[in-house]
């Protein structure tokens, strides 16, 4: 088995710590992060188009692409499942995010395409993956709601501000040198793609 | 209580068996994924999805947020009594189920995008029929995720590169999907008939045991071929490399046209919900996937 390094970090999350975390490299982390998922993007990005002054501001906090499954008990938001959305639905919108809002680690599933790598790369930020699916396991490491705005996108697509806790595991899957173990893996099926047809013809 | 009634209470039972706890069959898949893989960061992902299955179980919440556009399958018997009330009352359990497991609210309107709020909308749930000899009805419950179903793909093949240009565009298929179905997946194949046809079919696979080859040997063994074709892949969980890409090929056929030759992959993504369960005309119930 691979030799993983796994790192602990507490958030705001600061560019040199981001600077020094390589693809593969395991992460829990303990703060404050926030959702965002498309409805959200759109609006941001929007909104800095217009030069309106957002809601928030999330220096150094984990922007987490999730719709989360919640529910209100006695006026306290509680929230069941938290599982990772697709990133690269995100990807028109994430460059101007990530620069405006100071995220240093983008949390998601799948993968980010090449202008949020560029981005990564010159701001200092990090794109992890946390496991598809596994919102339950993710629910337990969220120990409170702190904050919600824009819930007027609906439950899943408002922006949700989480206190954590050893959030994780999540691995990094874009490094702040560019460096992409989505790229690697997908090289290396296309060269085994050719190795597969060349059987077929067998 | 009216069969009616019953039907309604059963769907809401199935939705949030599926929604919470995996058939065993698949549970069984995954164990022996994370058995045999290599990567170590691909057995983080395993491990991760193993505990994930565990705590939902135990806590009796979804297994994921996204508990899906639901859809249910249906094999009537042509004497159960109340066929023609079941769409609706499965329309009430859906819309009960979505406020009492929770689900989440997944039924978009394409045109205004304004959400239904309960899971029911314009050919939703989606019911497939298929009418059998006998007096009950077997209900299946199949809530499937977003993420799995965007990577769907179907072609509608040249007859003359048959059955290597079918394995081909399996492969093709999943290399490009590559993280998004939120793999290790279940990879349905449909083939033959219209491209309705074999997108069906492909959809109808993944509702089979997991673990249960194909009755029809030479598909059984064209399953298994693919199965460890896409596993050298090395896709891998997620999509981080690794050797479980797949937890199993499915393949359904259906006759084609001289002319054409359709091929259809559709994507179940590892927390492959079904439940399953057979009500009597006079009222009894058994539950076919899950132990309650």
């Amino acid at each position: 088995m691979d030799k993983l390094k796994k790192k602990e970090f507490k958030t705001p999350i600061l560019e040199k710590d981001i600077r020094r975390l390589r693809v593969g490299d395991i992460v829990f982390v303990t703060g404050t992060l926030f959702t965002a998922r498309d409805a959200a993007h759109r609006r941001m990005v929007h909104y800095l188009k217009e030069m309106r002054q957002l809601p928030f501001r999330f220096d150094g906090l984990p922007l987490y692409h999730c719709g989360p499954l919640v529910r209100k008990v006695n006026g306290e938001w509680s929230v069941l499942a938290a599982g990772p959305t697709t990133s690269m639905r995100m990807e028109p919108f994430e460059d101007e995010v990530i620069r405006n809002l100071g995220v240093r680690l983008v949390i998601g599933k799948g993968g980010m395409g090449e202008r949020t790598r560029k981005t990564l790369r010159e701001f200092g930020a990090a794109y992890a993956v946390f496991t598809g699916g596994t919102a339950v396991l993710a629910a337990e490491h969220v120990k409170k709601v702190k904050q919600v705005e824009w819930l007027d996108l609906g439950v899943p697509e408002a922006v949700w501000v989480f206190e954590v806790e050893a959030f994780g595991p999540i691995v990094i899957g874009i490094d702040s040198d560019g460096n992409s173990l989505f790229e690697k893996v997908q090289l290396e099926a296309e060269r085994r793609k050719a190795e597969i047809f060349k059987k077929f013809e067998s | 209580m009216n069969l009616e009634a019953l039907v309604e209470n059963v769907a809401v039972d199935l939705l949030r068996l599926a929604a919470v706890r995996l058939p065993e069959d698949v549970k069984q898949v995954i164990r022996r994924a994370y058995g045999k893989e290599r990567s170590g960061i691909g057995k983080v992902q395993l491990k991760a999805i193993l505990d994930n299955i565990e705590i939902a179980e135990q806590k009796g919440i979804p297994i994921c947020q996204d508990t899906g556009l639901i859809s249910f399958y249906m094999e009537a018997g042509s004497r159960f009594k109340v066929l023609e009330k079941v769409e609706e009352a499965l329309r009430r359990a859906v819309q009960r189920a979505t406020s009492e497991i929770p689900l989440r609210p997944n039924a978009v309107d394409p045109f205004t995008q304004k959400n239904t709020d309960d899971n029911t909308g314009m050919h939703v749930p989606y019911i497939h029929w298929r009418i059998v000899s006998g007096d009950s009805l077997e209900v299946t419950a199949f809530p499937k995720g977003g993420g799995s179903e965007n990577t769907s793909t179907l072609k509608m093949m040249e007859p003359s590169y048959g059955l290597k240009g079918l394995k081909e565009f399996v492969i093709e298929s999943v290399v490009k999907a590559d993280g998004m179905p939120c793999p290790p997946t279940i990879i349905g194949v449909g083939v033959g008939g219209g491209p309705n046809v074999a997108m069906e079919l492909a959809e109808l696979s993944l509702l089979q045991p997991v673990d249960k080859p194909n009755p029809n040997m030479a598909i059984a063994r064209l399953e298994q071929e693919l199965f460890e074709a896409v596993n050298r892949t090395g896709i891998g969980p997620m999509g981080l490399g690794g050797d479980s890409t797949a937890l199993a090929v499915k393949i359904e056929y259906a006759h084609r046209h001289p002319a054409s030759y359709p091929v259809a992959v559709a994507f179940q993504c590892w927390a492959a919900r079904r439940a399953t369960a057979r009500i009597g005309s006079r009222g009894e119930v058994e539950y076919l996937t899950h132990k309650v």
